[in-house]
Parts: C-alpha cells; structure tokens; sequence
C-alpha cells in the first residue's frame, strides 16, 4: 500500500512531529505553499555553517576550496536531477519569481520590440505575470493569455489561434497552485516551437512533486524553487539552454558575474557565473542539493503515484461534504492540490476553524487574483499534500471540515 | 482561543441586523482587506443634530469581519460624528469579546477603517484611523 511511504518517510521530518499546541499534533497540508525539510537538508546545511563556511570561487585555502566544491557539487546534482545537457544551463537564483525576473530583465530588454507579443495563461502565479506587466508596460509589447476552460484546463484549440499571432514567447505553469491542473507542457512546447515563440515553464509546482526532463521537453527557460521541493527558503533555480543563456545581457552586475573590471567597463564571466553576481546563498544551495538527493532516493515516481493517491483519496472524501464544491479539474489532470469553496463560510473562518485542530491550509486567492476573479470566486481554502502525507491526515481534514459545516450550521 | 466563534459572532454572520444600503445617505465608503479580498462598504445617515440615525453595511467577508462590522454598527446608533472619530482597535476588541491574532485583527478593524475614512471624508482607509490614542 502507497501510504506505507509517507509512513516510512514522515520520520525524516522532524517538524512532523510538532504539536502545534500541546495535544494537536500537526498535519501540515500546505506544501504548495512551502514543504517541509528533511534532517538530511537541515543537517548539511548545519555541517556546512560548522566545517566549511567560506566565500566561494576567490579563495585559495581549503575551506573556500572546499566551500566551492560543494556548492558546485549541488549545481551538478541539481542539473542531473532535471536532465540538463550541461552545468552551464543551470544558474542559481533566490527562488521561481527571481529566475522569472531575471528572463524578463534580460533577454525579453534585449529581445523583444514595441508590439511584440507574449502569451501567458489565465491561471498563473502573480510570479509569472507581473514581471511581463511591467515589461509589456516598459517596452510596448501585448500580453494574450491562454483562457481556463470551465473543466479548468487550458483551452489549447484557443492558444492554437494565438500563436498566428506570432508571440516570440509562451510562459506558463507546468502545474496549478490553486486548481492542480498539470499542463501538457511537452504538447504545448512544441506547437510554441512550430509557430516560432520561446517557451519558458514555471516550475514551480512541477519539479517537485513528478519527474520533469527539459531535454524531453524541450523546454527553452524552466524556473523553479528549492523550498517546495525539500529544500531550503532563498535558494531556486532558473534553467536556460546554453545557446540562449549565452546570448542574454547579464542581470545583476556586481562580484563574481565578470571575467575582468575596467574604470568604466567590464567584460562579463562564462556560463553560469555571468548570472550569479555577488556572494550566493551558499549553504542553502548545498541544502538544495541534498534535498534533490533525498527526491532522487524516493523516486520522483514514486512521489507522483503516492500523491494521485492521496489526491484521489480526498477527492471522495471531501465531496460527501455537504456545500463543498472543488475548485479544478477532474483527478487524470490533476496534482495533489484541492482547492475548494464551503457554501456560506469564508475561507479565512475555514483555515481559522481547522488550525484549531492542528489542520494547516492556506486560505485566500493563493497569488492568482485574476484566476480567482475569472471564477467569481473571493477566495478559496486549499489543501495540498507532498510525499509524506497520509490518508489518515487527508481524514482528518475531512473530519474537520465537517466540523466547521456544524459550527456554521 | 476556542472563543474565536463565538455563538455572537456566528449568529451576527448569518443573520445580521444591519446589513443592506441606505440610498441616499449623508456618509458613505468603502475599501477592502487586499489580503483576503474581504470588501465593505458601510451607508450612515444623520439626524438634524448630527447624530447617527441609521447606518447599514454591505460586501463580502469572513466570519470575524461581517459580525464586527454589524456590531460595530449598532454600536455607533445615537453617537455624534466626534465620537465615532474616537473610536479605536480596543473598541472593536471589546465589542467582539475575543483575543485575535495580527492576522484575523485586520478582518476584525476593516469596518472601523472604512467608517473613519467616511466621517473624516478621507480617500483611502488608513491603518493609522484604528490605532487607539
Ligand atoms: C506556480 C507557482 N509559481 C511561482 C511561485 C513562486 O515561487 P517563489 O515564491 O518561490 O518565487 C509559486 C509559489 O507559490 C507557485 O506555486
């Protein structure tokens, strides 16, 4: 049985075991939000702070050799982790909406011309769409978004008429933080590629929690962060195929980004340095590398059937529910995210209501306003699970819930 | 803690005594909690010595947000514009009769918020219009 996992795996997350106030232990069904850490993360990192800390790339002493070595090393793993052609591809960011910015600041600056076009979706994180507001409103270029249909997935016959508009970009999410919709991005890659666009995938929610091969994909930019996958906050990654990187201006100017500084001029460092100006969050990296072997050692797999589980588990149970209507799609399209709206009860009362007994989910517009408006909908309550939830917690959450239908009753 | 929801505060959720609209009305605004797209809007009208004669609110929110704002409504019945102006956080607590935390606290203040910036005929509900003196 799947659940026999998350049971197995629930003793490398110390935090798991906190009560969150004396009696009420926790069950954490927000990882959409933030996952959890394993000890494995939490002690590298700690190890490092203790035997290693240096600057990296400048020094010649041991510890800023050996400091190097490991941030390098989590480079490595990380870009073996989502099958990148080469370290180069693979630059080191704060987190997915950085990794966003950085392509807007850099190539879109340099690429694109008033009235160009870019194509996002109805159902993206704010992340990845105020950055090409503010580009859109700096250089003239037209924003055409990808409609949700009322299954809640992407209307692709839609998004074939766009591209005759000849965008030079299609940004999207591989998955829904608030619906769970997972996107056929190889699909939709290759009909950007035929009509001529760049693709750049938000990762964010794809990366961890099922395998994502960029190589297979073909995907042009994939941005995703280490603190929803294990790791931790301040750390994330933006994926760029050489050829493109290559050409970019650099982002951030400062240290460690340049090969060599004149009075008034520099000549900008080699892949992927030219992108990491100044001191890195070194110990979070080695962090993340450690979490992407601690994914690694699960099987991303595994991690995804464990989750269709889980998910499927709440689907039923949570629909016996008098008034609860999911807000997303059918479970074959879906990840282990449910949102949903109680009739006659605010979200905000339903978190409050269920923190009571322990039960963490998040409540509101979960950064997708638009999606939210779209729908009609204020706000909505949103339970999502990773690789150590487990069916009993997915009980308790419905045991709560109806609990809030009584105390509203 | 457990007193978050309490019977008033539910009761006043479902079925509030002074929801609607008043059309026309001496003071009338409106805002809402960015956070958690809570929205209210709150009508007053005045009798001839500048007294509250009825006020009534209208929008969408949470639990802790509609029953303060209906509390808070009946609360202001009979008072005069300068007392509504001294109005403060700590009059709102006491009316729910609950311990909030930072977060559910600006559920709680958006109707005092929205009915200051309205007396004082200001464009925009500051924080600052709830803070006790
Ligand atoms: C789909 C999606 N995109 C982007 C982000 C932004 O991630 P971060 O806050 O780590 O930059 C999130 C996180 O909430 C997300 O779920």
């Amino acid at each position: 049985m799947m659940d026999n996992i998350a049971v197995n795996l629930r003793a490398d997350f110390p935090i798991l075991n906190r009560e969150v106030r004396p009696g009420v232990p926790l069950v954490y069904l927000d990882s959409t939000a933030t996952s959890q850490k394993p000890w494995q993360v939490i002690q590298a990192m700690d190890q490092y702070y203790q035997k290693n800390n240096a600057n990296i790339h400048r020094g010649v002493h041991t510890l800023a050799e050996e400091a190097t070595a490991q941030y390098e090393e989590a480079r490595q793993k990380i870009a073996s982790f989502i099958n990148a052609a080469s370290t180069n591809e693979v630059i080191f960011t704060r987190n997915t909406t950085e990794s966003i910015n950085l392509v807007a600041y850099t190539w879109g600056r340099q690429a694109l011309q008033p009235g160009d076009i870019i194509i996002l979706t109805e159902m993206e994180h704010h992340s990845n769409l105020v950055p090409w507001q503010i580009l859109a409103a700096e250089k003239g270029l037209r924003l055409e978004f990808i409609p949700v249909t009322d299954d809640y997935l992407l209307d692709l016959e839609e998004y074939q008429r766009l591209l005759a508009l000849k965008p030079k970009l299609v940004a999207f999410t591989q998955m829904s933080n608030v619906l769970g919709t997972i996107n056929p991005a190889k699909e939709m890659i290759r009909m950007a590629h035929d009509a001529g666009a760049l693709t750049l995938i938000d990762g964010a929610q794809s990366v961890p929690h099922f395998p994502v091969d960029v190589q297979d994909l073909k995907a042009d930019f994939l941005a995703f962060s280490a603190h929803k996958m294990c790791g931790p906050t301040g750390i994330g990654i933006l994926y760029g195929k050489e050829n493109l990187l290559e050409n970019m201006p650099p982002f951030l100017g400062g240290g460690d980004m340049i090969r060599k500084v004149m009075l008034r001029s520099f000549s900008p460092n080699d892949l992927p340095h030219k992108f990491e100006a100044g001191t890195p969050a070194i110990a979070e990296a080695i962090g993340f590398g450690v979490a992407v072997d601690y994914l690694k050692s699960v099987g991303m797999e595994v991690v995804a059937a464990h989750e269709r589980e889980i998910t499927a588990y709440a689907l039923d149970r949570l629909s016996e529910i008098p008034g609860l209507e999911i807000f997303g799609p059918a479970i074959e399209h879906k990840g282990g995210v449910v949102s949903f709206t109680l009739r006659g009860i605010h979200p905000h009362d339903v978190a409050q209501l269920l923190d009571r007994e322990g039960i963490a989910v998040r409540a509101g517009h979960h950064c997708a306003m638009p999606l939210h408006q779209k729908f009609n909908i204020p706000a909505t309550t949103r339970a999502s699970f990773y690789l150590y939830t487990t069916l009993d917690e997915v009980d308790q959450l419905a045991r709560g819930l109806e609990n809030v239908v009584r105390i509203f009753g | 803690m457990d007193d978050l929801y309490r019977e008033i505060i539910i009761e006043r959720y479902k079925n509030p005594l002074f929801r609607g609209e008043l059309e026309p009305c001496d003071i009338r605004f409106e805002d809402e909690n960015p956070l958690c797209g809570d929205h209210i809007r709150i009508d007053v009208r005045l009798d001839e010595t500048g007294h509250v004669k009825e006020a009534a609110f209208s929008g969408h929110g949470c639990a802790i947000s509609q029953a303060s704002a209906d509390l808070l409504l009946e609360s202001i019945i009979g008072k005069s514009i300068e007392e509504i102006k001294s109005l403060s956080k700590e009059d709102v607590i006491d009316l729910l009769g609950i311990d909030l935390g930072p977060v559910r606290l600006k559920c709680a203040l958006l109707s005092l918020k929205v009915l200051k910036a309205g007396v004082y005929g200001l464009g925009v509900a500051h924080d600052e219009l709830v803070e006790g003196h």
